[in-house]
């Protein structure tokens, strides 16, 4: 398990969480905002041309040789959906100095200049650097363009945008192309500024530090104001009459059978560990329903999985297949469906499964990644539970809760990416 | 039993090679929930003509048998081992390089029986003509999904062009057709060969009783028999230092045409203390060239030639050595042409810079040390060639100028570069 200190400093919520599990200490800012498509590509942009040059540090160059100098301290940005939240990342890595014989204060210098990122970006005339930005705009269209060559990727967006048409779920978290060209340096900053003051901002330090080493480094860095916090609703599907099918056609050698369906349970709910055991049975792991059958028994794909949305009620199947084989592979997926909404899973499949579970969430504060994901969890949700509380709700899932979880698990939709050439089936 | 220690990094390793030549290595980690245990095998896609155990002249195989041979081995009479390790509360996984296939588990709890696990099913093989038929449906989809990956018909295509003969140019997976020569027969002969004890390491680390865990591998080692040691007699592939190819562009269904440059190394040591030292350095040269604090990075990315996506990397293991640089870009001819110009007119690196880039390595290696993963990976690598993933800082520190200039001069050659091109299908 792990213990995490949290304290509100303004604006910023500080969470601490000490550790000597690592030979790092990693920082990790996050600032969230309701999805919504007037901004989102804006905020797509602001990280990355935040982590380019301060002030102290006005170039790429200069910036990065900084970091070397602090033993290769790494800076790397990254953009998520949580539900309908935009979540924006910002993350260091710096070494302890313990283990490099240097007494220098590496920790504390890897704050000032994640502090002058935010607050002393490098800036002109009343607006971020206008070639930064240009050479960013260039870099986020290539971004959201390379989004259409990883297939698998491709079909997963596919298939959200298909299923969520109109709801700001649909949106890509890098924004879209259409809007780059309309954003300059003084609109950008103007927006940064207004994130500054009403994104809920979240600064986690883990590794081997307690709160009271590093609060007060962290009061004389990061001046944000208090402010009121938004909660996130999400919009509720209109349920539909029938399964939506769509199928799309490239140049492909192998087809993506994508299916969304609405699990009616989120983060937020009280049946959402019977819904992660669900989901664990059906598809989730390597003894997994759709696993045994559409890999192992029928030979069909190398992969074939689950995995649920947790705030979003959301809850995907994914397999690669030959072309021909699309009724083939959904038979097999529908009818292990059909046999976890019947109840046919047994004792064993459950307590498997629940051990399974256990393992991965154990495992996953083995990163200091992990920890900080597990934590956010309650910042996304209303609904606060640490770690321990949650392993012991697992535990008491039971085979009526199960079946119960798979009442409120609809199909909603079929995305399937398929080869060109030839019409057969 | 010998312990290791390191001061500086403030670890512990347990060591102990067994009767029958398998290595040990245990490194506790008390702090973490988890145990990681890999079992490793030095036979890799490169193995592919060697002779047989048991026979006297040398075999070819068919390509992409180790890794399916991986495969198949989490397959049992009873049902697959994925079952027994997901009971036990265990996850599982394998994967094949070059020149290791590799087994692990990692878990929370359970940690014997899921060790015991991995040691049983590994060193019992079970293969039959109805179950090997089966695979080759699933591997056929493992392998039309990297079909229609462009990062990966990328890098597969610039090792391509690099080699003439060496088989580190054949995907690991093989192809559709070559595995459907496989059998059972030919299955088991390469198990024969290159599962043995004492071509195998098993390197377990986690909040683990190190005498605990030796004494229980100890005994479950003892109870099985194999047959006596042998020297595995592997083909020497003759291989000139110049590139097989210059150039090589594939078109596939994408938008962003992407762009990598390949450095073939020469005269790669074997094995040793001197290998890692060429592996050090030349993985701090192409950093020093091309990583984002270089000169040149902050000028092919302001010219828009590259974006996040650029990377520099540097893979050395037994007798051949490649760098890779590149990534997405809009204009792949002229970023291939900057690359070239920027590695032939390399002449020098100042002594502050190279304490710059080997603090910068030096900080990464203790983050990769968070890693349980990485430690037993790498670990097994460098401890096949010979050397201790450990001596890695101490490599670091004792390099010089004179040998980075070193590796440039022998590598930063025209006639060993190549360079492929994954563009968007007209």
């Amino acid at each position: 398990m792990f213990r995490e200190e949290v304290k509100t400093i303004g604006g910023l919520r500080l969470h601490v969480i000490p550790t000597k599990k690592y030979k790092t200490n990693t920082l990790v800012l996050k600032m969230k905002a309701p999805l919504c498509e007037r901004d989102i590509t804006m905020r797509a942009l602001v990280p990355y041309v935040l982590q380019n040059a301060t002030e102290r540090h006005p170039s790429m160059k200069a910036l990065r040789t900084y970091l070397d100098e602090l033993y290769g301290a790494t800076l790397q940005v990254d953009l998520a959906k949580k539900g309908e939240n935009h979540i924006i990342t910002i993350r260091m890595d710096v070494a302890n100095e313990k283990f490099l014989g240097t007494t220098s204060p590496l920790l504390r210098e890897a704050l000032t200049l994640f502090s002058d990122m935010l607050f002393r970006p490098l800036t002109e005339q009343g607006g971020f650097s206008a070639a930064i930005v240009e050479q960013e705009k260039r870099a986020l269209k290539q971004k959201i363009q390379s989004l259409f060559d990883d297939k698998m990727r491709y079909a997963q967006h596919r298939l959200i945008e298909e299923m969520y048409k109109g709801s700001p779920y649909a949106l890509d978290v890098h924004g879209k192309l259409s809007d780059i060209d309309t954003i300059d340096a003084k609109r950008l900053y103007k927006h940064y500024e207004h994130m500054l003051k009403h994104d809920e901002i979240d600064l986690y330090i883990v590794g081997d530090v307690a709160l009271t080493d590093v609060e007060h480094d962290v009061v004389e860095r990061f001046p944000l104001e208090a402010r009121s916090l938004r909660s996130t609703e999400t919009t509720t599907l209109t349920k539909r009459t029938s399964v939506q099918e769509v199928i799309e056609k490239q140049h492909v050698k192998q087809g993506k059978l994508h299916l969304g369906y609405r699990t009616n349970t989120t983060y937020n709910d009280a049946d959402y560990d019977a819904l992660q055991v669900w989901n664990g049975i059906f598809g989730g792991f390597a003894h997994s329903k759709l696993f045994m059958n559409v890999r192992e028994k029928a030979s069909l794909a190398y992969y074939a999985a689950s995995r649920i949305e947790s705030h979003q009620g959301m809850m995907m199947v994914m397999a690669g297949i030959e072309p021909s084989n699309y009724e083939r592979a959904l038979e097999i997926i529908h009818a292990q469906a059909e046999a976890m909404r019947n109840g046919q899973f047994s004792d064993e499949e459950i307590i498997q499964t629940k051990a399974v579970i256990r393992n991965q969430l154990l495992e996953t504060v083995d990163t200091a990644r992990g920890m900080i994901e597990i934590s956010y969890h309650n910042v996304i949700a209303t609904r606060q539970r640490p770690l321990d509380e949650w392993l012991e709700a697992i535990e008491k899932v039971t085979y009526e809760d199960i079946v119960r979880i798979g009442e409120k698990i609809e199909l909603d939709t079929i995305y399937f990416l398929t080869e060109k050439e030839g019409e057969k089936k | 039993m010998k312990i290791i220690r390191y001061d500086q990094l403030q670890e512990q390793l347990f060591y102990e090679r067994l009767n029958n030549g398998l290595d040990v290595y245990i490194l506790p980690k008390k702090e973490f929930n988890k145990t990681y245990a890999t079992f490793t095998t030095k036979y890799g896609s490169v193995d592919n003509y060697f002779t047989p155990y048991g026979k006297t002249s040398m075999k070819k195989v068919p390509d992409g048998i180790a890794h399916f041979l991986e495969h198949k081995l989490f397959e049992k009479e009873d049902g697959d081992v994925f079952q027994i390790f997901s009971k036990q509360g265990a996850s599982a996984n394998a994967f094949t390089s070059f020149t290791r296939t590799a087994y692990l588990f990692s878990s929370t709890t359970n940690v014997e029986k899921n060790l015991e696990t991995l040691l049983d099913f590994v060193q019992k093989p079970y293969f039959t003509e109805q179950t090997v038929e089966k695979e080759k449906g699933i591997i056929a989809q493992e392998i039309r999904m990297y079909d229609d990956n462009p990062d990966w018909r990328l890098y597969f295509g610039t090792i391509e062009s690099m080699y003439h003969n060496h088989p580190v140019k054949i995907d690991i997976a093989g192809t559709v057709e070559s595995i459907s020569h496989i059998t059972k027969d030919l299955l088991y002969e390469c198990y024969e060969t290159f599962y043995h004890p004492s071509n195998m390491l098993l390197f377990v680390t986690g909040p683990v009783d190190p005498l605990t865990i030796l004494e229980q591998i100890r005994t479950n080692q003892a109870q099985k028999t194999f047959h006596s040691p042998i020297d595995i007699e592997r083909f020497n592939y003759e291989e000139p230092s110049h590139v097989a190819r210059e150039k090589h562009v594939i078109e596939m269904n994408i938008q962003t045409p992407k762009c990598l440059v390949g450095i073939k190394a020469k005269n790669v040591y074997t094995k040793g203390k001197e290998k890692l030292k060429h592996e050090c350095a030349m993985g701090l040269l192409l950093d020093h060239l091309f990583g984002k604090s270089s000169l040149h990075y902050e000028r092919l990315y302001q010219q828009g030639l590259i974006d996040e996506t650029f990377m520099v990397d540097y893979t050395e293991e037994s007798d051949f050595g490649f760098g890779l640089i590149g990534g997405d870009t809009l204009y792949p001819d002229q970023l291939a042409e900057e690359i070239q110009r920027i590695l032939l007119q390399f002449s020098d690196i100042g002594d502050e810079q190279v304490e710059r880039m080997k603090r910068k390595k030096i900080g990464s290696f203790l983050r990769s040390l968070n890693s349980l993963e990485y430690i037993a990976n790498q670990f097994t690598r460098y401890a096949f060639d010979r050397m201790s993933l450990f001596d890695v800082v101490e490599t670091l520190q004792s390099l010089t100028s004179d040998d980075i200039k070193a590796v440039a001069r022998e590598c930063f050659v025209r006639e060993q570069f190549t360079v492929c091109q994954v563009v968007p299908k007209r």
